[in-house]
């Protein structure tokens, strides 16, 4: 098997308080791995462990040197505001820059047209920022992505087309997905693995059909989550 | 025009245009009232060379910088704020500086005294001002980048804690050539009012950065002849003028940011 990263009896605590316990699995090149966990089971956690963001303990082991793109949860449109930053402006602060030939490429595979280069990046709309960004991640050729949360703040429509979007590239690419939701239909649609997390250390892993059943969910999300099979 | 004033207006040039590049980065990291604090630190140097009769720079440049490294150590220990830092760090400077000080010659340290430059202290004023926009010219899209997103810029591979303490540095030198042009008290003002302006007119980073250059050279060279000709003090007028073209870029102000 082509494996491309193993971790084992994975832990981490954040202030004293352990919020990933004993996780292992491994994930092989050119999987599209969905993190799935209710609010607080530590999936934003795992990304930036898995980054090199936090100390743990445990092994994380990379059989090849990745070439990282990031996405984190939390960068939007507002938070780039205060900064009288371009769209051009902000792929420049990307090291190298990139040139504007390949800038302009990604952006027409994110579907945005190059014009959108001279607006202000704090005034696009959230969606438009959103797959500027993936646009911004993949310029640099990654062979690894980590996308926490994409759609955050997205209309269900525009969510929609982002998830589309990051199979399409998945398959075009042949890139390796880490993708953080809580969005159980995204799960069925587009991921080949789940991984699944609680804070007690009940994790699941495996193909999205094979372990996403009733009894599992309830054990990872708690009592309250109500289930509909895709059909 | 006399060569005290060619000496005073290149110094004011070069200080207040490297002051306002580097303002541009400050105001973006929401730390532009950072210097305030660290050109306080001058007045502990002020007094040693008071006290012993050396050359006030010479007091002024050694505890700004310390000033800044004590700030860097302790935001990696802490992980508190810089500016949280720099105020504690302001504290001790005018703290120890008050119990030796003798304030009634304090002035210069106060406001400045650009209208008395040497040709030698222009010399060095422009090269340091050089070396300065040299480093921030090349830690600039680095800076922004943490600015913008921390954990982006460690994914692109920048070295957060060797640029955060290149751009302290740049801070201090930049302050302690500020305390110089305007004084202590209002060194802050060269840093953060030119920016400011900058960003009320500009619609790209290349504009910002131009414009807080432009606009802080141009408060330096009106302050200076203003000074001059209603004999004013030169440092605060410097201020002044500055305020006066932050006042009309508000006017001029674009409406998407």
């Amino acid at each position: 098997m082509n494996t491309l990263l193993e971790v084992k009896n994975l832990n981490v605590n954040l202030d004293e308080e352990r919020i990933i316990e004993n996780l292992s699995f491994q994930i092989t090149r050119g999987e599209f791995l969905t993190v799935l966990g209710s609010n607080g089971a530590g999936k934003t956690v795992l990304l930036r462990t898995l980054l090199g963001f936090l100390p743990y303990e445990g092994s994380i082991t990379w059989h090849q040197k990745p070439k990282i793109g990031y996405l984190p949860q939390g960068l939007n449109q507002l938070k780039v505001k205060d900064f009288p930053l371009t769209v051009q402006d902000f792929f420049a602060l990307k090291n190298p820059t990139p040139d504007l030939e390949e800038i302009t490429t990604f952006l027409h595979l994110v579907g945005l047209e190059k014009d959108i280069l001279l607006k202000t990046a704090g005034n696009l709309s959230g969606g438009q920022f959103q797959r500027m960004l993936v646009a911004w991640t993949l310029v640099s050729h990654p062979n690894v992505l980590f996308f926490d949360e994409p759609t955050t703040g997205i209309d269900i429509g525009g969510g929609e087309t982002i998830y589309s979007l990051l199979r399409t590239i998945w398959e075009k690419e042949k890139l390796t997905i880490f993708l953080v939701t809580h969005d159980l239909n995204i799960v069925y649609k587009h991921s080949t693995n789940v991984l699944c997390l609680n804070r007690k250390g009940h994790h699941c892993f495996g193909a999205a059909k094979e372990i996403l059943n009733p009894e599992m969910l309830e054990k990872v999300f708690g009592t309250e989550i109500k289930f509909y099979e895709h059909h | 025009m006399s060569s005290q004033l060619i000496s005073s207006l290149i110094s004011g040039i070069f200080i207040s245009g490297v002051a306002g590049y580097l303002g541009t980065l400050m105001l973006s990291k929401k730390m532009s009232v950072v210097a305030g604090p660290l050109a306080h630190l001058a007045f502990p140097g002020v007094a040693l060379a008071l006290i012993f009769g050396f050359n006030i720079s010479l007091g002024v440049f050694p505890f700004v910088i310390i000033g800044a490294i004590l700030i860097w150590l302790l935001e990696e220990r802490t992980k508190l704020p810089m500016e949280n830092l720099a105020a504690i760090i302001f504290a001790s400077g005018v703290g120890t500086a008050l119990l030796f000080l003798p304030i009634d010659k304090a002035e210069e340290a106060l406001i400045g005294s650009i209208e008395k430059i040497t040709p030698l202290e222009t010399i060095i004023v422009v090269i340091l001002s050089l070396l300065v926009f040299y480093v921030i010219k090349r830690l600039y899209q680095k800076m922004m980048l943490m600015n913008v997103y921390e954990d982006l810029a460690v994914i692109e591979g920048i070295n957060i804690r060797l640029y955060n303490l290149l751009y302290l540095l740049s801070i201090a030198v930049v302050v302690a050539l500020g305390v110089y042009l305007v004084g202590g008290l209002i060194t802050a003002a060269l840093i953060a009012i030119p920016a400011a302006s900058a960003k009320n007119i500009s619609g790209g980073l290349q504009s910002y950065k131009t414009w807080a250059i432009v606009l802080g050279i141009i408060s330096a060279i009106t302050g200076i002849f203003i000074a001059r000709f209603f004999h004013l003090p030169t440092g605060p007028m410097v201020v002044v003028s500055s305020v006066v073209i932050f006042l009309i870029s508000v006017i001029f102000r674009k409406q998407s940011f």
